[in-house]
């Protein structure tokens, strides 16, 4: 039971990291990013493929699964995303499914269809009882690093001058311009972070998973859409929440009734929408 | 405004729909050059058969797409639904074609129906995650019912000819493209009398300005919801129509790839003029032939890098050259009334 729910926040823990970004980008920015999954495919792959091809240990991999798709990120905000900011949302959908299946056959194409696995080091492996709880030691593992990512989140959007100017770029671009603040700049800075952090969750996920292909950023797009939508737009907290209240459902759902399987997030994801539109922990003026 | 003036206003409004709604020659040639292709290459009758039911699925998107300015990202859900539908009913020993596009189709506007009301709450970006959660929920549904839908190893069944007298399926593909070709004609025939009339200028009303619209008098939700359930009625009939003549329906239909191609196939025709789904799926089903027989594992690139173009450089402008070609010498309307 406890095992379970564990399992369930470890699994949270991931969605958060993977989904942290799009939170910011879609859930703060209203900019709809459905291409957010390839910079998490993108971290998956460097960690596999260093680990794998170049004997890297596995957490060396891990700050270069963050900056690459992050400097990435950066780069084709500045080129591509900008200019579609102000744009509807139907014309964001078109473009960064366009993204998406672009990414995808790159990938096919440079690394091919295989998953690509992540061997865990030994001391990551195995379980441990804890006053007679089993959990995984990798499970553990990622609780405290996602959870110190989330912590440390929190605390630069709250506590930092850079975490206001954040927020104030979000809740309106043209006055926090005439402010002074360099919105674009703060901008830039947000997408390469959260492009970053797919990518770190990218490359914890692989071995969650069971490896990375090229299919990874359709078929965890949809997990991402939902983390946001039952997070709604109130930033790190509300995706914690969000991303949690997913991965213990989502775990504990396919364990206790796998006859309906993935049915459990998909319902509460829509009875969400229906009872809130602006998600579970929205702001109160609904933006 | 008096009495008379609004009478006046009220005969140069139905001069106008009038106007609007008659058949120009384009248009007939277009219908005819389609009947002429099926006709002209009886060994592609596959693939043509499967950009007619492609285009009659785009043509439900743009119902509520183009002509209302609801957005789905789950259109696939009422294609699946149709799809199933009639695949059941074959299985179950109904097997004649006409009754099975009918039962799709009515499945598919009942869920439509029951649906319709979460669109009506939130903005685009409610509504893309409601309809994607919607068909994410029947997919699954399809899924784990096995005993009535085959799971994961879809349904195989066999279908009558129609109106008992052509058989479709393998032994009629050429058939099997007429047949579609007949029921597209007439649902388009159906949606553009519909786009014409005063309740699709309403419904073009509610996509410019929902709340001006409504200040006018013109509700919106009611409409959306009867615009709603006809586009789902004629995805139904798409995916009836897609289960007959292939005679076999799989859980693929409800993937989220299906609603994301339709709504390419939409774009790269052009929205809002029901011409562009049908010509866009055309050109993304041939597209993909092409591609896909030159390189098979990466024409989704081509796809993609299309999309991102076409975006980028406004897809408006692009997409307004064949809508041009096919609605030529339309009548316009200016101030002071119809030019």
């Amino acid at each position: 039971m406890l095992t379970i729910l564990l399992d369930g926040v470890a699994y949270g823990m991931l969605l958060f990291v993977l989904a942290s970004g799009l939170s910011v980008t879609l859930g703060l920015m209203n900019f709809i990013n459905l291409a957010h999954g390839a910079f998490g495919m993108i971290g998956g792959y460097v960690t596999a493929l260093l680990m794998n091809r170049a004997g890297v240990p596995f957490l060396v991999t891990l700050p270069a699964a963050f900056l690459l798709p992050a400097i990435l990120g950066v780069f084709l905000e500045r080129t591509l995303y900008r200019r579609l900011y102000g744009a509807s949302p139907l014309d964001q959908v078109l473009f960064t499914i366009g993204l998406v299946l672009m990414a995808m056959p790159i990938a096919a194409y440079l690394i091919g269809d295989e998953p690509q696995q992540v061997h865990l080091p030994s001391w990551l492996s195995g379980r441990i009882e804890i006053h007679g709880v089993g959990i995984g030691v990798y499970r553990l593992f990622i609780i405290v690093l996602c959870g110190a990512i989330a912590a440390a989140l929190q605390t630069f959007l709250i506590k930092t001058r850079l975490g206001a100017q954040l927020r104030a770029a979000v809740d309106d671009p043209r006055v926090a311009q005439g402010l002074g603040i360099d919105v674009d700049r703060i901008f830039a800075i947000a997408f390469a972070v959260g492009s970053g952090l797919a990518g770190l969750g990218g490359a914890l996920a692989a071995d969650v998973v069971g490896g990375i292909d090229p299919s990874f950023p359709i078929k965890f797009l949809v997990t991402f859409l939902i983390v946001v939508t039952i997070g709604g737009s109130n930033g790190i907290m509300g995706a914690l929440i969000g991303s949690l209240l997913l991965g213990v459902l989502d775990v504990a759902g396919k364990y206790y009734v796998p006859s309906i399987g993935a049915f459990i997030i998909y319902a509460v994801m829509v009875v969400t929408l229906i009872v809130r539109p602006q998600g579970l922990f929205a702001r109160g003026d609904g933006r | 405004m008096s009495a008379p003036a609004a009478t006046a206003t009220m005969g140069r409004v139905a001069a106008h729909l009038h106007r609007r709604a008659r058949w120009r020659w384009p248009e007939i040639a277009f219908w005819l050059a389609v009947l002429a292709v099926i006709f002209a290459l009886p060994s592609r009758a596959a693939i043509i058969n499967e950009a007619l039911i492609a285009g009659l699925f785009a043509l439900s998107l743009d119902l509520i797409l183009g002509l209302t300015g609801i957005v789905s990202l789950g259109h696939a859900a009422f294609l699946g639904l149709g799809a199933y539908a009639a695949a059941v009913l074959a299985s179950q020993g109904f097997a004649d074609p006409l009754l099975g596009l009918a039962f799709g189709a009515g499945i598919a506007a009942l869920v439509g129906l029951v649906t319709a009301p979460l669109l009506l709450r939130g903005g685009d970006l409610t509504r893309l995650m409601v309809t994607l959660g919607v068909s994410l929920m029947l997919g699954e549904l399809a899924n784990r019912n096995g005993w009535l839908t085959g799971g994961a190893d879809g349904l195989n069944f066999s279908i009558g000819p129609v109106l008992g007298l052509f058989p479709i399926g393998f032994t009629g593909q050429r058939n099997a493209a007429l047949y579609s070709f007949v029921v597209l004609f007439i649902l388009f025939a159906i949606a553009r009398r519909l786009a014409h009339s005063p309740f699709g200028l309403a419904l073009t009303a509610i996509r410019e300005n929902r709340l001006r619209a409504g200040a006018l008098g013109v509700g919106a939700s009611r409409r959306i919801v009867a615009i709603y359930t006809t586009a789902a009625a004629y995805a139904g009939a798409a995916g009836a129509l897609l289960a007959e003549t292939t005679q076999i329906v799989s859980l693929d239909l409800f993937d989220f790839h299906r609603s994301a191609d339709v709504m390419l196939m939409l774009i790269i025709g052009g929205a809002g003029y029901l011409y562009g789904g049908i010509i866009g799926a055309a050109a993304f089903i041939v597209l993909r032939d092409v591609i896909s027989a030159a390189t098979p594992e990466y024409w989704e690139f081509w796809i993609g890098l299309a999309l991102v173009i076409l975006v980028l450089a406004g897809r408006d402008r692009i997409a307004a050259a064949p809508r041009r070609l096919i609605t030529l010498v339309a009548p316009r309307v200016t101030r002071g009334g119809v030019a």
